[in-house]
């Protein structure tokens, strides 16, 4: 009211950020592919109750088992980061605070893909 | 971050209860939201018994007869009274509704308890503040575009593509979506809302209009268009009974069509 501003203006604001349906598409695509990866991981953690540590580790070096733990974790923390980053964006209205909790977002799921990856890797490729 | 408590101008007072009228046997209570910009007091909700023998059956009706016989002071708008002008939206038991189409009836339970659109500017009473709402109709330029010189006589356009209007056309901008949707209620200064897409995808699938790829520049925008998260309240309130979850998920789907 006060600032005399026109309400087109600040409905036009900043303009369209002509963005946005990248983020939409690759967080569907990312849940589907969580609904397969999901279900193998499930299927392996039960599969795996009861085992002895010699079979875990036996199991976690098979290459497809790999290859599957590491799409779990990617697509895992790829799918958190998107969904996270709606929630700051829908909820956090200072703007300094929604810059930081939007990068600190970005810094820990890279954070914690990348440890989870380090670890598949290692029992993988055999200590 | 969201604001959950109400500022402390805002906090709901007790409101006054008004004489039951005389004579009357077959009596409903109303509990209004009440807020005048010239008092300087906290809003509050107000008592009225209405004679339901003395008066229509819609809820508009009750209105107008505490207008009209116990509080001139209530305000409201209206105009219609059947439901095509969309000015007497407002929440009626919970829900936002047109009070002219709602039946008194509809409303279970003993008390009717009304209150203007949720989250809005308070003009006074149930007469929210729907400016930004109505700038950001008019910021997706709601008119046929074309750069084809004019036919002579009007634009065609075949059965078919009139028919992908239908569900949409019948939008009255009565405000009970956009006001229902949590979305809007957090970024409305930058979501179009539920109305304003559905009007938006009206014009985008209008066969005649050349304008599509602006239109869709113009709406392609984390807020604007994606703070959508398919909450579906806009849907279960329209008193019109139209889809604006539908119209916003044709509009992500295009977005998507002319991408991938």
């Amino acid at each position: 009211m006060s600032d005399m501003r026109t309400p087109l203006s600040k409905v036009r604001g900043l303009g369209s950020a002509k963005d946005g349906t990248g983020h939409f598409w690759h967080q569907r695509v990312s849940s589907v592919a969580n609904v397969f990866l999901l279900s193998f991981f499930i299927i392996l953690v039960i599969s795996l109750q009861g085992a002895d540590y010699a079979t875990f580790i036996d199991t976690m070096q098979n290459p497809l088992v790999s290859v599957l733990m590491l799409l779990v974790i990617l697509v895992g923390c790829f799918h958190m980061k998107l969904g996270m980053q709606i929630i700051i964006e829908d909820y956090v209205h200072n703007e300094a605070a929604k810059i930081f909790a939007v990068i600190g977002n970005i810094f820990f799921s890279s954070f914690i893909a990348l440890a989870s990856v380090v670890a598949v890797l290692k029992i993988s490729f055999g200590a | 971050m969201v604001q959950l408590t109400l500022p402390k101008n805002s906090r709901m007072g007790k409101g006054k209860v008004w004489p039951k009228p005389e004579g009357a046997t077959n009596l409903r209570e109303y509990r209004i939201y009440r807020w005048s910009p010239d008092d300087g007091r906290n809003p509050r909700v107000d008592t009225y018994y209405v004679d339901q023998d003395d008066c229509g059956p819609m809820v508009l009706d009750a209105l107008i007869y505490i207008k009209n016989s116990v509080d001139p002071t209530l305000t409201f708008r209206r105009s219609c009274r059947e439901g095509i002008c969309g000015s007497c939206a407002m929440n009626i038991d919970g829900t936002n509704t047109l009070a002219c189409t709602k039946g008194s009836d509809e409303v279970s339970g003993e008390i009717v308890k009304i209150y203007p659109l949720p989250h809005m500017p308070v003009v006074k009473d149930l007469v929210p503040d729907l400016t930004r709402f109505y700038t950001q109709h008019r910021s997706i330029e709601p008119y046929l575009k074309t750069s084809t010189p004019a036919p002579e006589k009007e634009w065609l356009q075949s059965r078919e593509d009139r028919e992908k209007l239908d569900g949409l056309y019948e939008c009255i901008l009565c405000a009970c979506c956009s006001t229902s949707c949590p979305s809007y209620w957090w970024n409305g200064d930058r979501y179009l809302g539920p109305a304003i897409l559905l009007q938006a995808y009206r014009w985008l699938i209008d066969s005649r209009d050349e304008a599509t790829g602006e239109r869709l520049d113009n709406l392609e925008d984390p807020f604007r268009l994606y703070r959508c998260h398919t909450i579906m309240n806009c849907t279960q309130t329209c008193p019109k009974g139209l889809n604006p979850a539908k119209a916003i998920a044709e509009i992500k789907k295009m977005m998507i069509e002319r991408r991938v």
